[in-house]
């Protein structure tokens, strides 16, 4: 089967454009290629990646600017039609304000920004982004100062009723606890999809782990299994 | 005529900054105050009449101001 076509959002002040790109092209060694956000075109992709960064500078919320751009238009559409999106870190919260994803993402807790290493548990791992991840807790770095996420009783209601939580923090042996939440999401959130399992929203840096020489590989599970999901 | 737009984190929604700001005024001694709320002021200037004046600052509010998910917002008219 042909390579995989993963078409990159890029705003001004993306900034994690070239890991998703290097970590698609050259480890995972299908197709990526970059969308300006004033493009209107996302040229036929199989799944498209809204990458970290500070979109706009993220002046006056974090993903509030990004959502009115072209290229967001259009990925609306192709969401609708069940295209796969991934927000990833300042994705994830562009995904929220443009209202594919329920909730929002919050300062942390304790004001600070976190760059670390941090488990996750996957609850979910019926999706076309979590069908080939372990039984086993998986290592992925975080790095950002808004990821504590926050929904209303409601929709929190709503996201469990659906098994629409993905990804918790959780310690080493995938236990999850206030000790192993790093930035006091709403019961360890650290990872969400919509209803339909088409568009995920997750905090932590699955490309970013994806190689051998940078002490971990447990990243590589996630973009396998949307390989996975289209090839079989 | 100045607009002047107030958008608040909803109760219920975490406010870590305002708990950093209380702790620093507990800390100066000013343990009288309490349950501090950090928001944001954003004001503009236009020439629309004060009804529709309100009427688009809401509009705007509502589309990029604030994110209504968490923050409520109230729109005033100053001068």
């Amino acid at each position: 089967m042909a390579r995989l076509k993963f078409g990159i959002i890029v705003f001004p002040g993306s900034n994690c454009d070239y890991d998703a790109y290097h970590a698609i092209k050259n480890v995972l060694q299908e197709d990526a290629y970059f969308i300006w956000h004033n493009e209107k075109n996302l040229n036929n992709p199989d799944c498209i990646v809204i990458p970290g960064g500070f979109s706009y500078g993220d002046y006056l919320r974090c993903g509030a600017t990004a959502k009115f751009s072209p290229a967001m238009e259009e990925i609306l559409n192709f969401a609708e039609k069940g295209g796969l999106v991934i927000g990833i870190c300042n994705g994830f919260q562009i995904l929220t304000e443009a209202g594919l994803l329920p909730g929002a993402l919050l300062r942390n807790r304790d004001l600070h920004f976190i760059c670390k290493e941090v488990y996750l548990k996957t609850e979910n791992k019926n999706l076309a982004f979590t069908n080939r991840i372990p039984d086993r807790a998986i290592k992925i770095p975080i790095a950002h100062a808004e990821g504590n996420y926050f929904c209303d009783h409601e929709t929190l209601k709503e996201l469990k009723e659906n098994n629409q939580i993905v990804f918790r923090y959780c310690n080493e042996n995938g236990e999850v606890s206030d000790n192993s939440n790093p930035n006091g999401s709403i019961e360890n959130i650290a990872g969400i999809v919509n209803k339909r399992g088409n568009v995920l929203g997750m905090m932590p840096h699955p490309e970013r782990a994806m190689e051998e020489v940078l002490g971990n590989t447990d990243g590589i599970y996630f973009f396998k299994s949307i390989v996975a999901h289209f090839k079989g | 005529m100045k607009v002047q737009v107030i958008v608040r984190l909803k109760h219920g929604v975490l406010d870590p900054q305002g708990k950093a700001v209380e702790k620093s005024a507990k800390k100066m001694g000013f343990n009288e105050f309490s349950n501090f709320r950090i928001g944001k002021i954003i004001e503009f200037e236009t020439q629309l009449p004060e009804k529709d004046a309100i009427e688009k600052a809401k509009k705007l509010a509502n589309k990029l101001l604030a994110n209504t998910v968490i923050e409520s917002f109230e729109v005033k008219i100053k001068e």
